[in-house]
């Protein structure tokens, strides 16, 4: 769960510092997204390493599912009378709700590929015109809202996964402990706060 | 003071239980939370009821025997306290209180608010205790133990096995108890030896008792009597991951390697 969610993690900062390329316009926007598949040139053919790339994530975000329906039935299986009540002292709204996060950001990312991958669901899909069809998408209002509530939901998952990521792998230390969470709500804002800008910077009429 | 009790009452294993109400009048607050129980199976046996099971032994906070789970929070309201240490002043006058024994598969309910705590013993039985006789304490210069790591075995070993981390966990898990047992051997010389054996046995046998995963919540350090630190659970971990990259035989056969 921790490993490939390690991996999932440095996915979404990569992906990330790609989309943030927006800002610089079209031009190096789509220039970037031609790069993802010319990348490697010489030595791999064009879209290789996106594809190598693609299946580790495939695999990962797989093998991230299976770990966590396990887990979940396992920790079922484990009380199986519950309590009338049981008292929440020590963890957080984005801890307990990592399941249910876990299965709307799955539902966002099929909406996502189909928005600007495939093309299905994209006003008006252009292949290759990769920064407008993201403008296309994004002005519609009730599909920029979707897109920074899902943000929000994948905040609140980073929040939680990472410090808990880094406590699973042993990787947590005593003198870390006054500081750690507060560091991991840090990245998660950031992370969230820097993809909300796209679809708001589209709707304010600042990527037109 | 006057409370209102909400008591699990469950008259064996494989039993139903359901909350009974009990009405009590003229409880002092200077009582403990297990001296009100006595109360009230003194006015039980007094009308030929039966009255309420519930472990305890030491009633000093230090054996583990006590604990059940009051209006949600396992050994009550207060931190680092354990039920038997628990006053009634803690409550206001009037209050309302469910009282429900320790849930978890692994820890089937036997009466009441008694419940089978085995599974840490067989966990223990699984690599928790050094093989070799030590003897009596050794001459204090004779084995150094640097100041910090003596502390922190000692925080480990604070551990009484009472199983309000298991109680607390919302997945039922019982990372925190085998933790603290890992780590206390684990950070003193006489545990080396049997280090890496000692954490694949255990955890072994915490997931064939049917204990939960844990998912990081920390609730098991919040309920924890004394005060147990997650921490340790990243030590537990960190242990494991070495001892299966360096004993991977010992994890095929799952019973703990050289000490099997």
């Amino acid at each position: 769960m921790a490993v490939t969610g390690v991996i999932l993690f440095l996915f979404v900062v990569a992906h990330l510092l790609g989309n943030l390329k927006i800002f610089e316009g079209p031009a190096a926007f789509d220039a970037y997204a031609e790069g993802l598949r010319t990348v490697g040139a010489p030595f791999f053919g064009r879209g290789w390493l996106l594809w190598i790339a693609r299946v580790v994530l495939i695999v990962a975000v797989l093998a991230h599912m299976w770990a966590a329906i396990e887990t979940t039935r396992a920790s079922w299986r484990a009380r199986p009378v519950s309590y009338r009540r049981l008292e929440p002292v020590e963890t957080t709204y984005a801890a307990r709700t990592m399941r249910w996060g876990g299965v709307l950001i799955v539902v966002y990312v099929i909406y996502h590929l189909l928005d600007f991958t495939f093309g299905r669901v994209n006003p008006s899909f252009v292949p290759g015109d990769v920064y407008h069809n993201v403008v296309a998408s994004l002005r519609v209002g009730p599909v920029a809202a979707a897109y920074i509530a899902a943000m929000v939901v994948l905040g609140l998952h980073l929040y939680h996964g990472t410090w808990s990521a880094l406590q699973t792998l042993g990787l947590n230390r005593p003198p870390t402990g006054g500081w750690r969470r507060g560091v991991a709500a840090a990245i998660a804002v950031l992370i969230a706060g820097a993809y909300i800008s796209i679809p708001v910077a589209v709707l304010a009429g600042m990527l037109r | 003071m006057r409370v209102t009790l909400h008591v699990w009452r469950q008259p064996g294993p494989e039993l139903a239980g359901v909350f009974v109400r009990y009405d009590m009048t003229d409880v002092s607050p200077d009582m403990s939370f297990l001296e009100m129980l006595d109360v009230l199976n003194q006015q039980l046996l007094a009308r030929q009821d039966d009255p309420i099971a519930f472990d305890h032994d030491c009633r000093e906070g230090i054996c583990g025997a006590c604990g059940m789970v009051i209006n949600g929070r396992p050994h009550g309201p207060r931190r680092a306290t354990t039920t038997c240490q628990l006053h009634m002043r803690s409550f206001p006058d009037g209050a309302e209180l469910w009282i429900e024994p320790w849930r978890a598969r692994a820890f089937p309910v036997i009466k009441d608010l008694v419940v089978d705590r085995g599974a840490f013993d067989r966990i223990i039985q699984a690599g928790g205790f050094i093989t070799a006789r030590t003897g009596s304490a050794p001459e204090a210069n004779s084995l150094l133990v640097p100041k910090a790591d003596a502390d922190l075995a000692m925080d480990a070993a604070a551990c009484i096995g009472c199983g309000a981390c298991v109680a607390a966990c919302p997945n039922a898990s019982a990372m925190l108890f085998v933790a603290a047992k890992v780590s206390h051997l684990g950070l003193l010389p006489q545990g080396q030896p049997e280090r890496a054996a000692r954490v694949v046995g255990m955890v072994a046998q915490m997931d064939a008792e049917g204990f939960g995963a844990c998912s990081n919540h920390g609730e098991c350090m919040a309920a924890c009597p004394k005060e147990i630190s997650i921490d340790f659970i990243a030590r537990l971990n960190r242990d494991y991951l070495k001892a299966v990259v360096s004993h991977p035989s010992s994890v095929v056969r799952g019973d703990g390697g050289s000490n099997g």
